[in-house]
């Protein structure tokens, strides 16, 4: 478990601050953010490699803000990898057991089991240079883990290696987690990477935590524009709210009006996520309590799924009381086999429908 | 590995850089090469056997390494601290190192007098524990000292600026203290740097001749007095080039036995 409490670190052109976290055993924890947002210095600070201005950290109970790194039971994996050149793999993953002045034949089987764990034991001999990118990011992950650190920092472990790769440790991480029982924090900008493998996810943005929360809220309930953006969320609004239907806001958006449920009032923003639309080319007849025609303005194929843009007329004499904007374009995502079936094309007049719970305002 | 290459008409610009490289390659090679050359190794085998050739060639020897390993216990803690540290006054401190290089050798042989003479601060110090330098051993091992150690501190320096800053850090999360660290990777990561910058200063020692004949001119060694080789070839030459012949020739023929003996120990298992 480790918990830190109003942390505050100069990373040189900005601070991090207010940094408040609390990591349960055991957990797979992301710190997601975009590049330069200070993810790594937030890391390295924890370990201890860099300096804090203020506030506390804690590992399982016992204060390590001033302790040295070495004395803080914490393993680090840095996105490149960092593993020792002189060094054969073998002699990388025994480092720390040798500085613990382990016995040799207790170091090589610990060498050893953690080589299977990771699935490199065919590679012991090996010098790291003339490893794969997946290789070597294996070899650092047992380097790390050999020592049975409490907490086990990742730095962008998995942005250098090709998708494929990346992929595959996706799966190889999960399951190492799974076998070693370590907490994990994971650094990355990848959304994607962040809901594949986090029980739960921290938002870093402008050097301050935007939100924490399961990756399922992130998709549902981001709790700001910022966060919604970063989670992929490719619908965002802003709109009035203009009355109450059937225990349903309406809001204005300037074109349609939707129907969402909120308890907010007035001027708001909120976020639709693209997968939650359904294109059709007659009225749906369902329970959803969005439906309005619109126009297919573009076609954005990434290979096994399309993003589809419908755009909606506007309000033809805008009112004081609506809310003016230049176009209003609603983003759905189907897959590649609907694109087929509805044979949609530019212009083509669709209908799209989603549920009022769908929307959610910040 | 051999590789096949395809013959392509050099341009004109080829040409005369080849040509322009060939003459200051040639300008390089030839006078050493003629002056070992001679020389018949019968003269040289006589030369070297006499007494102020031999123990000149071995207070040489002997006093650039003593100062080579000084030079490294002072130099390459500096070096670290140097490629690992951003402070004011960082560059001011860089130029200081590089001071010896750019001043007059005598007069730095004068400057460091000034300091360890037995008259004057630090002189006084080392003479009250018996170190005296005016006419030592401990004089040629100062001054050599003094003009060669930049280029070890300047090597050693970008040798550690080469090592991943984040080695270190893993080391230590892995649970190296600072030494530890420094001793197991950086170090190690960095010798050969810090190697090719020693034997550039044990070279450069060998052939001082400015600072060692201030401080010098001949020190007391193995039981007599000996003078640095570069000073004993400028004897020499007073009486005459015939006798300065043998001893540049072997001067030579020692410095590059030894460059190229620790330059093949330096890349060593290196692949091309």
């Amino acid at each position: 478990m480790i918990t830190v409490k109003n942390l505050k670190v100069n990373v040189g052109e900005f601070l991090l601050r207010q940094i408040n976290l609390d990591i349960k055993p055991d957990e797979y924890f992301i710190i997601l953010g975009p590049t330069g947002a200070g993810k790594t210095v937030l890391l390295e600070a924890i370990a201890g490699l860099y300096p804090v201005l203020e506030g506390k950290i804690w590992i399982d109970g016992r204060e390590i803000t001033r302790l040295n790194p070495e004395k803080r039971g914490i393993g680090i994996v840095y996105q490149d990898q960092a593993l020792f050149p002189h060094l054969s793999v073998e002699e990388n993953i025994a480092f720390g057991l040798k500085l613990r002045k382990c016995p040799k034949d207790e170091i090589k089987a610990k060498v050893s089991a953690m080589a299977e764990t990771v699935g490199i034991s065919h590679l012991v001999k090996r010098s790291p240079v003339t490893l794969s990118g997946g290789e070597n990011q294996k070899v650092a992950l047992a380097r790390a883990l050999v020592t049975e650190p409490r907490v086990l920092l990742l730095d962008e472990p998995l942005s250098a290696l090709d998708p494929e790769t990346k992929e595959r440790m996706q799966g190889e991480l999960r399951e190492v987690h799974r076998r070693v029982k370590v907490t994990i924090i994971h650094v990355t900008h990848d959304f994607e990477e962040a809901i594949a493998l986090g029980h739960r996810v921290a938002v870093l943005n402008d050097g301050c935590i935007a939100q924490v929360g399961t990756p399922e809220e992130f998709l549902r309930r981001p709790s700001s524009e910022f966060v919604a953006r970063f989670a992929m969320s490719r619908n965002i609004f802003s709109g009035r709210i203009v009355g109450i239907e059937d225990g349903c806001a309406l809001i204005d958006l300037g074109g349609a009006k939707l129907m969402a449920t909120t308890e907010s009032k007035g001027e708001v923003r909120l976020s639709l996520r693209p997968e939650d639309i359904l294109i059709s080319l007659e009225p749906l007849r369902s329970t959803a309590r969005n439906c309005f025609q619109g126009v297919v303005s573009d076609i954005a194929d990434r290979g096994s799924v399309v993003y589809i843009s419908v755009t909606l007329p506007l309000d033809f004499y805008p009112t004081k009381s609506t809310i003016s904007r230049e176009s209003l374009d609603f983003i759905c995502l189907i897959t590649r086999q609907a694109l087929d079936d509805l044979q949609l094309r530019k212009g083509t007049r669709v209908w799209i429908t989603f549920k009022a719970s769908a929307i959610h305002v910040f | 590995m051999t590789k096949m290459r395809v013959w392509r008409k050099p341009d004109t610009m080829s040409i005369v850089f080849i040509v322009l490289g060939a003459l200051i390659l040639l300008f390089i090679f030839v006078p050493p090469l003629k002056t070992i050359f001679s020389s018949s190794p019968g003269t040289l085998w006589n030369t070297l056997l006499e007494e102020d050739v031999y123990s000149s060639i071995l207070l040489t020897i002997s006093a650039a390494l003593i100062a080579t390993l000084i030079g490294l216990f002072l130099g390459v803690p500096l070096a670290y601290l140097l490629a690992r540290h951003q402070f004011h006054g960082k560059r001011f401190l860089e130029a200081i190192i590089d001071v010896p290089i750019v001043i007059p050798h005598s007069a730095a042989g004068v400057a460091l007098l000034f300091v360890f003479g037995s008259n004057f601060l630090c002189g006084k110090v080392f003479h009250s524990i018996g170190l005296g330098f005016f006419g030592a051993f401990a004089g040629v091992v100062i001054a050599m000292i003094f003009v060669s150690v930049p280029f070890l501190i300047d090597s050693a320096k970008e040798g550690f600026k080469a090592v991943d800053v984040r080695l270190e850090k893993v080391a230590r999360t892995l649970g190296a203290s600072p030494w530890r660290s420094f001793f197991r990777v950086s170090l190690p990561l960095a010798r050969r740097s810090i190697f090719s910058g020693s034997v550039l200063m044990w070279a450069r020692g060998l052939s001082e001749f400015g600072a060692i004949v201030i401080i010098a001119y001949s020190a007391s060694f193995l039981g007599g007095r000996a003078s640095v080789l570069p000073i004993l070839l400028a004897d020499r030459f007073d009486l005459g080039l015939d006798y300065t012949r043998p001893v540049a020739a072997l001067a030579i023929l020692i410095s590059l036995v030894a460059f190229i003996v620790l330059r093949s120990i330096a890349y060593r298992g290196e692949k091309a």
